[in-house]
């Protein structure tokens, strides 16, 4: 034992200490076992490279979202312009309309404010229409919203987004029931058509340079509507199907999502407004309490009474049982922090 | 040559000495850590080509396994970089790549799993081994970080699906702000520069950890007393366990 090491007395503890190995060592080959192991997983990940290959379902565009479900797309769009989405009213880190989700006073989604700002009625319509100078009754529309007064605007928006549920889209135009809903239709249907040219995908991703790789606001304009969701649900990815931790297809997925998965399906985070913060504090917690399960008594006792390590060190164990002995020199075993290292010459 | 002291199970002092170069560099920073390295870590100490007779479970191939998927996912990950994120969406061969990539993961996640309860059954963390275990589970975190902006970068429905939910609970810690997983931008250099450098480092060190302290005993035998009351816990100066 070296100069700086001293012994210091206090009882053994199983759960925290480990005795000296006296025993005999063998040989054991890592890189040996390296290169087997190595070998084994290529041929896996190949074989079922070639079997099932991997998922890569198109990605969803305002385009082939106004395509496939104008009707949706507008009624979406409408709910941007007078900021009743879900979006406009988020709150942190996107806006400060919404209530951040909390646990008691603390909120920490206030506490780093507004990171992404995002002005859904400017960014998702009228900025997208902007793109349109030639066209003045979509320009005479967006001057006559932006100059009413807030409540002309509701009125016209409310209006509109009761109407546009019983829309039908015929001859490659949205045709909503007749009403009074000021220059709203006019801008719907313009956003409408110029989603359905890819002009809005465009719009909103070149909105501030020509290099782009932050989709932040076409993510999370197609976010607000019910066409993405019900192309998630139709591939059992919904939250209620244990959501983001599957993929498309028959696929494995993220599983190892799957206790932080599993508190969004029980009570109270099933329910909760607060479900998300919920979730993720629990995880932290757990995740915590796994780390430190060495410190923390009750806990780092579980192997021990559990027993499976019998079944792991189950050779050693009956060698010691039958034999009398552990293989070892038969010196009393001590609670050690250190290793005997093999001696070879 | 003898590397390690039959006696004290520490390197000898000769070899140590010859390893330490000449005398009047003893006080060089270089040669001092190189010093510290050789007597913490000693050739035969670092790769053995023996271990305690009690090593002989299936359940120790799974650390081992974990490391290969990992030379393979980073093998196949490389290819990906390669050729740029678009590549394996036009291309055959590059849908394969990613295909090697996936289920190179999934090996790397449940060989890790099965690892990391593994080491749970046996307490490994029991004999100054507690560090060992900690790293093994930063491990753990930072590969599921590293999968997670793995799919988010994937430019596909899974991406838009898995970023738009998972928004909310990234969100709601505040850590949105800083943390935006619907920014592809953001996401795919986190996937392909950052995380796997943490995950490179930390796996090392877990490693090391491991080759450091040797795999952790058996819990003694039923009759077998481990030293009672009286047992002489031996601890370093540096590390006192009390």
């Amino acid at each position: 034992m070296s100069a700086d090491t001293h012994k210091k007395t206090r009882p053994f503890k199983v759960d925290r200490d480990a005795v000296v190995w006296h025993g005999r060592y063998e040989k054991y080959d890592l890189a040996k076992e390296f290169l087997i192991s190595f070998i084994v997983v290529c041929i896996l990940v190949a074989g079922l490279a070639v079997v099932f290959g991997s998922p890569d379902d198109t990605p969803v565009t305002v385009k082939s979202w106004s395509t496939n479900n104008p009707v949706d797309f507008a009624q979406t769009a409408a709910t941007e312009l007078d900021g009743t989405s879900g979006l406009a009213g988020y709150g942190p880190p996107y806006n400060l309309n919404g209530t951040a989700q909390s646990i008691g006073p603390l909120a920490p989604a206030k506490w780093l404010g507004v990171h992404h700002p995002i002005d859904t009625a400017n960014d998702f319509v009228l900025g997208p229409l902007a793109t349109l100078p030639n066209d003045p009754q979509v320009q005479a529309a967006v001057n006559e919203y932006k100059s009413a007064s807030a409540s002309q605007q509701a009125t016209w928006t409310t209006a509109y987004e009761k109407a546009v549920a019983n829309a039908t889209f015929t001859n490659g135009k949205l045709v909503v029931p007749a009403g009074d809903y000021g220059p709203v239709a006019t801008l719907i249907a313009a956003e409408t058509a110029l989603a359905r040219s890819g002009g809005v995908d465009g719009a909103l991703l070149s909105s501030r340079q020509f290099y782009g790789t932050d989709y932040t606001k076409p993510l999370l304009f197609i976010a607000d509507g019910a066409y993405l969701a019900n192309l998630a649900d139709g591939q059992h990815l919904s939250g209620s199907q244990w959501g983001m931790m599957n993929e498309t297809g028959q696929y494995p997925g993220q599983a190892w999502l799957w206790l932080y998965t599993l508190w969004y399906q029980v009570p109270p985070m099933k329910t909760s407004s607060n479900a998300d913060l919920q979730v993720f504090s629990l995880m932290i917690i757990l995740t915590a309490l796994l780390a430190l399960v060495p410190f923390i008594p009750g806990l780092r006792s579980i192997p021990r009474w559990t027993r499976l390590y019998r079944l792991i060190w189950r050779e050693h164990y009956k060698e010691v049982e039958n034999h009398g002995g552990s293989g070892d020199s038969g010196s009393p075993p001590q609670a050690t922090d250190e290793v005997r290292t093999p001696v070879t010459a | 040559m003898t590397i390690v002291d039959p006696k004290t199970g520490r390197p000898d002092q000769a070899d140590l000495d010859k390893a330490a170069g000449r005398p009047e560099d003893a006080d060089q920073w270089t040669a001092k850590i190189r010093n510290r390295a050789v007597e913490a870590l000693p050739p035969q100490k670092l790769l053995p080509d023996r271990q305690p007779a009690y090593v002989a479970s299936w359940i120790y191939v799974f650390g081992v396994t974990t490391i290969a998927a990992l030379i393979v996912v980073i093998g196949t990950g490389f290819v990906l970089a390669l050729f740029g994120p678009n590549w394996w969406h036009v291309s055959s061969t590059g849908l394969f790549v990613n295909s090697l990539h996936l289920w190179s993961v999934e090996i790397f996640m449940f060989a890790m799993v099965i690892h990391l309860w593994g080491k749970f059954f046996m307490a490994a963390w029991r004999g100054r081994r507690k560090a060992t275990w900690i790293t093994g589970i930063v491990s753990f975190l930072v590969s599921v970080g590293a999968a997670f902006t793995g799919y988010l970068s994937q430019q596909n429905f899974d991406s838009q699906w898995i970023s738009t939910q998972a928004k909310d609970g990234i969100n709601s810690t505040g850590a949105g702000a800083i943390f935006n997983v619907t920014n592809f931008g953001q996401m795919l250099m986190w996937h392909i520069v950052l995380l796997p450098l943490c995950i490179v480092a930390i796996v090392g060190i877990h490693v090391l950890m491991v080759r450091l302290r040797g795999v952790v005993t058996p819990f003694p035998a039923k009759g077998e007393t481990p030293g009672g009351e009286a047992a002489a816990v031996a601890t370093s100066g540096a590390e006192v366990q009390a």
